[in-house]
């Protein structure tokens, strides 16, 4: 017996969604579509005995199965939802078979169309942002903690040192930090929409410099030039103390919504 | 785990690992289904995550220490 996957859901329209070469999905199957109400979802059918909600939880706390079926799902939905053209379903949404999805389409079909045609021909981008602790403003060969007066005891020196460095990495940070907010509001200015996924903690990233800010825009197509040449811009401005990494295009995995359903979902 | 499976692929795509995640279990529109990851389970991918970002990061990284993975 098999469970419905839910990848995308599209417009029906000229083009077929999956492409006939599409990969592989969550359980090697190959993508096919299941039509109702004008729309088109993309979907995959899974073995019970892996995707019931007791198995899914087992392999959700297997890393290997998780990234291996993250991986799949975001291959198929590339593949379909490239240009604004589907809206990705949140990963882990399994029907009893097609009938249900058939049936869901049509109940939702009004709320699909409006979430749809928020994303038709945009994409979204990602745009990080790290405090460089490599380059601190040059503050580190500033010199001015060498010829301080170092008092009557010769610790007293050293404790100055080390407090004006502790205080000079804050400050770095907090400047940096106001320095991340301007780039977020720059660049939202570009976007249709914009929201902040949080900050990705060191141990997730490698990356030992702290990350201030994650943030995901959604532009029009019109504007991905414009977008691109802003974020160069800003690295120019902001670095090399703030450093700027641009990740995209994304489907609009942070941007897909039903407009009743929002807010319950969070 | 058995890291030397995971490596040739990350090589590559280690980097987006953890955008991906940001976006796929947060992100997606949701349509009330029967069987969709509850809020619990989004917790137990991310403890998932951190062994799995452990065991990345310590290949990616060989600073840390070079015990771990077999040759």
């Amino acid at each position: 017996m098999t469970y419905t996957w839910l990848y995308a859901v599209a417009p029906a329209g000229p083009e077929p969604s999956p492409p006939k070469g599409a990969p592989g999905g969550v359980a090697d199957e190959h993508p096919r579509t299941v039509a109702a109400a004008d729309l088109l979802a993309v979907v995959g059918s899974v073995p019970d005995a892996d995707f019931d909600s007791d198995a899914l939880q087992r392999h959700l706390g297997d890393p290997q199965w998780l990234e291996r079926a993250v991986r799949a799902h975001h291959r198929v939905v590339s593949a379909t939802a490239t240009g604004g053209r589907a809206l990705p379903v949140r990963f882990g949404t399994v029907y009893r078979d097609d009938d249900r999805v058939r049936a869901l389409l049509a109940a939702h079909a009004d709320d699909i169309r409006a979430a749809l045609s928020d994303i038709a021909d945009r994409t979204e981008w990602g745009v990080k942002a790290y405090l460089d602790r490599a380059h601190p403003d040059g503050a580190d060969d500033a010199g001015s903690g060498a010829d301080r007066p170092a008092g009557d005891r010769p610790g007293t020196a050293y404790l100055l040192r080390r407090r004006t460095a502790r205080d000079r990495a804050e400050h770095a940070l907090t400047d940096a930090a106001g320095q991340a907010r301007q780039v977020h509001l720059a660049l939202s200015g570009l976007a249709d929409r914009s929201t902040e996924h949080p900050p990705q903690p060191t141990e997730a990233t490698g990356v030992r410099d702290p990350m201030l800010l994650n943030g995901a825009y959604l532009v029009h197509r019109s504007r991905a030039a414009e977008f691109a040449r802003t974020v160069e811009a800003l690295r120019a401005r902001h670095g090399p103390a703030l450093r700027l990494e641009l990740t995209g295009p994304w489907p609009p995995y942070s941007f897909a919504a039903l407009p009743t359903a929002g807010d319950g979902a969070r | 785990m058995t890291t030397e499976e995971l490596a040739p692929e990350l090589r590559q795509r280690d980097v987006a690992l953890v955008d991906l995640l940001d976006r796929l279990l947060a992100g997606g529109v949701v349509i009330a289904g029967e069987i969709t990851l509850s809020i619990a389970d989004i917790d137990l991918v991310r403890i998932s995550l951190r062994a799995l970002i452990a065991s990345v990061s310590s290949l990616v990284d060989p600073g840390g220490s070079d015990g771990g993975a077999a040759p």
